[in-house]
């Protein structure tokens, strides 16, 4: 499982360094999206700052969206027929293309760190924490969106399927996200604990949904 | 030798459609079974049923010793299936794709190099994107993603489309040095000039059924009976058709 858990993983980075598509559309399109909440609420009012972290978590969802598109669309003609003929372990599968996502979300976020940094003036207080909140909600947001993802995969109303399936689901990952890293931004560790639990548990619940629930949903999407 | 697929009375339903409607097929290990037939027929669902890609509803459906109709997956990394569509990774090199397909497949990387240069993809088609190979040099790396996973049932969908006359040679001589190692080939094709000089036996299809066959086993062992199912025939008999009364 891990041997092709790594396998899928380097194949898929791999493809994606070649298309660049995620330099050359999905970071562009993340930092679009930053400099239009900036444009529609003016850093002057104090709005910005304050809604900072939900705005980041927002965007960044809506790049993950993208890149687990991506993540499906990459695999040859017909994306399940080449993933179930390759042979590969389909928990390894899984948990690949998970990581190849979440490799990708985390780069994403580090760049729009920066942006909301620069863009919404805004100081960071706790960078230990918001970097434990990012690596705990990617890791979930990357274990949903497979899953949805593969169940889209076959379908053929799959690109606009994907986001109503799988933006309900990550809710609570958006919900906890924002918490904790306002808590991180204000330096108030003690009120991110109960929100960093949930994350844990959200990424915990479908890292084994998926790795136990992917291969027969391969089958049968 | 033994039995590498057996089919019996085997349905499978694509939505409502039976586009396999009750298949009694029997392949022996060494064979290269040419299925012709129109198009509709059930060719290509035939052979991804082999494949493990289409599920079968009901009937009896074995290859390589393990039953379809139980799970499926087991089967995928012992056969090789040449299809319409590649399964390559448009974005990646040849050289990337084959040590990919060699590697999921358990096999050295070395194997997918020597596919690579088997297939005559080696030279400066090496380091070139799929996406920017011609329409034949994509069948050409397809097919060595096929020879490097080195499968023990190969499964060709239509395998001469897109391919030139070196291709097809090579592609004959690829298919011979397959079956003297051991494999197992099952064909469909409508270019039967070409196939039919693979071929060890035939047999067509016809909504859904094997409705007829033709043997030409140069080692005059199991030949085809009308059902498509070996049978006997004497060795240095010239091919015939012996089609079934009832055709679907």
């Amino acid at each position: 499982m891990w041997r092709d858990a790594g396998l899928v993983a380097v194949k898929d980075l791999r493809v994606e360094a070649r298309s660049r598509v995620a330099t050359n559309q999905v970071l562009p399109f993340a930092l679009v999206v930053l400099i239009l909440f900036a444009f529609a609420l003016d850093p002057d009012r104090g709005l910005l700052a304050r809604a900072s972290a939900g705005l980041f978590w927002v965007t960044v969802l809506f790049a993950a969206v993208l890149a687990i598109q991506r993540s499906f669309a990459l695999e040859a003609d017909d994306a399940r027929d080449a993933l179930r003929l390759s042979g590969l372990d389909e928990a390894g599968i899984f948990l690949g293309k998970a990581a190849a996502v979440a490799a990708q979300l985390l780069v994403l976020e580090a760049v729009l760190a920066v942006g909301v940094a620069v863009l919404y003036n805004v100081a960071l207080r706790s960078a230990a924490l918001l970097a434990l909140v990012c690596v705990l909600a990617t890791v979930g947001i990357a274990a949903a969106g497979i899953v949805y993802g593969v169940v889209a995969a076959g379908l053929r109303v799959r690109d606009t399927l994907l986001p109503l399936l799988v933006l309900p689901v990550l809710a609570p990952v958006l919900l906890a996200a924002t918490r904790a890293s306002e808590a991180a931004l204000d330096g108030a560790v003690s009120e991110a604990w109960p929100w960093v639990r949930l994350l844990t548990v959200f990424a915990t619940i479908y890292t084994v949904f998926g790795v136990v629930g992917f291969g027969p949903l391969l089958e049968e999407a | 030798m033994g039995t590498i697929v057996r089919f019996r009375s085997a349905v499978s339903l694509l939505g409502r459609f039976p586009a396999l409607a009750g298949v009694d097929l029997d392949v022996v290990s060494g064979e290269v079974l040419l299925i012709h037939g129109p198009n509709g027929a059930g060719k290509t669902t035939l052979l991804r049923a082999c494949a493990g890609l289409v599920a079968i509803g009901s009937g009896e459906a074995r290859v390589l010793g393990h039953d379809l109709c139980r799970d499926r997956r087991p089967i995928r990394r012992r056969v090789g299936l040449l299809g319409p569509a590649t399964f390559l990774y448009d974005e990646l090199t040849v050289e990337d794709n084959l040590r990919f397909a060699a590697r999921a497949a358990g096999r050295p990387v070395e194997a997918g190099l020597a596919a690579m240069a088997r297939l005559g993809l080696d030279g400066r088609l090496r380091q070139v994107a799929v996406a920017r190979l011609s329409t034949g040099q994509r069948r050409r790396a397809a097919l060595a993603a096929v020879v490097a996973r080195d499968p023990e049932l190969w499964l060709l969908d239509e395998p001469h489309a897109g391919l030139d006359a070196d291709g097809r040679d090579l592609l004959a001589t690829i298919v011979a040095e397959a079956v003297a190692g051991g494999a197992t080939v099952m064909m469909a094709s409508h270019e039967l000039d070409r196939a039919a000089t693979l071929a060890t036996r035939q047999v067509l299809m016809a909504g859904g059924r094997i409705t007829g066959g033709v043997s030409d086993d140069v080692s005059g062992g199991d030949p085809a009976t009308p059902d498509g199912s070996s049978g006997g025939q004497e060795p240095d008999s010239p091919p015939r058709w012996d089609r079934a009364d009832s055709v679907a």
